[in-house]
């Protein structure tokens, strides 16, 4: 955890290099002044799985956990593991489950966790594409066809052209992305395109247009788009900003504000290391409740700057989202 | 708890200002000797004319749930709480209930305003719990491929029913739970399935040793539906939906499944 203890020593102000060691140095988290408001959670909708943990096969310079082929922080999670949080998952009443990582295909477990789960209920796997060859595509088809529940993809690609995109994402990543997508199509999925909003407000027609045509020249002909807001957090700190010292939530901000729109208030993110609060958070120790999901029904608070970000923006982690 | 003895209920959801259906279920459940109707809400929308709804509904005593567009349309809020995130769904839901606001009387949104946020029955010794989207949320959206079953048996734990009858999506479809319960979703009638056919559907809950429940396919004259959608100046992509049965608009909230058996 040497890594951990590197990003969590850095202080506001320190300077930073884009180093593995200190790329992820958190965002200022408030440590004195007034007692940050507290999040319930109502129920738990959504369990999210950090099933590729945090190594990825690219690494993107806007990653808010910094995930790369080298960031061992959270590892894959086994199949046993994953089943031991579904089943807890029925007691509690979860509608639906997420996978993430780093880059959940990375986990060679995938196609088989992703069976367990749709036996239960719908799933989403948030991926950057790269290894959904035409195999596996069909390999998923087999496996959402044998179940009544939606099997979603969300593939991230940043940009409209190779370009645009492989300046945040590597080079490369965008003819391999691009390829991903046109498999899942191919076999009859509709991935939902996910663009992290690394540009003006005012280029966001352009953008949204951009990717409609993209989609459509490879023979996506109704794509789904969505667009989410930068986490000013991990790499994404030092690629553009961190949040400005007010970017926080205080308890004023809460009266008369839907905390549903909350992610944390619906939901909770189990790693091989334990449930987290949300997977925005997983860099940050006291974002960690419990070994079990029943145990991590805790309120939390939002101390922590990209709570700002969820706050402005609803749970921009969902697949249907403003 | 209102206690029902009849045999058969009928229970619709989504009017959606198609008053033609309305009329047209009214007929079909008199044909089927059924007397007692229930509607969970969504009375305006995509269709034209809306106060010509409300006489249907006092006429016939139909009992209804107040669902987001009568909570919005009642009190006057700039939109429909339909739930939907993508620009594009809430640019055509935005037409549709400016156009609905503007037209109905004030005394059909007095009403509207007045409506039950959900109505319990005791049905063939059931508990029946009849709500808008879910019992918790009125504008929560329950598709048959996003809803887990142990999901809806914690609800109907939760909310002390045996069967939950909900709408809001559109789309019908049903689940048998444990413990002999149920869960369905009757569809609407405002607007067909996106399946292809013009018809749309509601459902029969029976009673006899427990309860079944049954969806009925409805047909109405959808011609004149789209005649007048065109008359009122409403987006002909809704009357390309009555006439052909696909969905046009309000798309990007679909699961991918449900998303898939449409053609947009």
């Amino acid at each position: 955890m040497n890594v951990m203890q590197t990003r969590t020593a850095k202080r506001e102000g320190d300077s930073v290099k884009l180093t593995e060691a200190v790329d992820s140095a958190p965002e200022q988290t408030r440590n004195n002044g007034p007692e940050p408001p507290s999040a319930p959670l109502h129920s738990l909708d959504t369990l999210w799985f950090q099933v590729g943990g945090t190594i990825c096969n690219l690494w993107c310079s806007h990653c808010f956990i910094s995930c790369s082929p080298k960031n061992h922080s959270f590892g894959f999670m086994a199949r046993e593991s994953v089943a031991g949080y579904l089943q807890e998952s029925r007691e509690l009443g979860v509608m639906e489950y997420y996978f993430t990582g780093g880059e959940p295909f990375m986990n060679r477990d995938l196609p088989d966790i992703l069976a367990d789960t749709l036996a239960l209920g719908p799933a989403t796997v948030l991926t950057n594409g790269i290894l959904i060859n035409e195999r596996v595509a069909r390999r998923l088809r087999k496996i959402s066809d044998e179940s009544i529940y939606s099997l979603e993809f969300r593939v991230s690609i940043d940009g409209v052209t190779p370009a645009e995109n492989d300046k945040i994402r590597g080079k490369g990543s965008f003819d391999k992305a691009l390829q991903g997508v046109k498999n899942l199509v191919d076999a009859g999925f509709l991935p939902i395109i996910t663009i992290a909003q690394t540009w003006e407000e005012c280029q966001g027609d352009r953008i949204f247009q951009g990717f409609t045509e993209l989609m459509r020249s490879i023979g996506y002909t109704r794509p789904r788009i969505k667009v989410i807001p930068p986490l000013r957090i991990g790499r994404e700190k030092v690629r553009a900003r961190g949040y400005d010292r007010d970017e926080t939530v205080t308890s004023e901000m809460m009266a008369d504000y839907n905390d549903r729109l909350l992610q944390c208030t619906s939901s909770r993110t189990a790693t091989d290391k334990g449930v987290y609060v949300c997977p925005i958070l997983i860099d940050y120790p006291d974002a960690l409740l419990s070994d079990r999901l029943s145990d991590s029904t805790v309120p939390y608070p939002l101390r922590h700057q990209a709570c700002y970000t969820c706050y402005i923006s609803g749970a921009i982690c969902h697949n249907f989202s403003g | 708890m209102q206690k029902i003895t009849d045999e058969k209920i009928a229970v619709f959801g989504g009017v959606y200002n198609n008053y033609l259906a309305l009329a047209a279920l009214v007929a079909d459940t008199k044909r089927r000797g059924i007397t007692k109707l229930y509607c969970l809400g969504d009375l305006g929308a995509f269709g034209p004319t809306p106060d010509k709804v409300y006489p249907l509904l006092r006429e016939n005593q139909i009992q209804v749930v107040q669902g987001n567009y009568d909570n919005s349309i009642g009190n006057g809020l700039n939109d429909c709480q339909c739930g939907y995130t993508d620009p594009r769904d809430n640019h055509f839901a935005q037409i549709s209930y400016d156009y609905t606001f503007a037209n109905t009387s004030d005394e059909f949104k007095a009403w509207q305003r007045g409506l039950p946020k959900e109505i319990r029955l005791q049905f063939g010794g059931k508990r029946v719990l009849l709500c808008h989207g879910s019992p918790r949320q009125t504008n929560e959206f329950l598709w048959e491929s996003t809803t887990s079953n142990h999901f809806l048996e914690k609800q109907l734990s939760d909310f002390d029913a045996d069967v939950v009858l909900a709408t809001h999506t559109g789309l019908h479809w049903q689940r048998e739970l444990t413990g002999d319960r149920l869960f369905a979703n009757v569809g609407v009638i405002g607007r067909p399935e996106n399946d292809g056919t013009t018809n749309v559907w509601y459902a029969v809950l029976s009673a006899h040793d427990g309860v079944d429940l049954e969806f009925v396919p409805l047909d109405y004259d959808y011609q004149r539906l789209a005649r007048e959608m065109e008359d009122e100046g409403l987006p002909s992509e809704f009357a390309q939906t009555a006439r052909t049965g696909w969905w046009t608009t309000c798309l990007e909230i679909l699961p991918v499944k449900e998303r898939l058996r449409g053609t947009f």
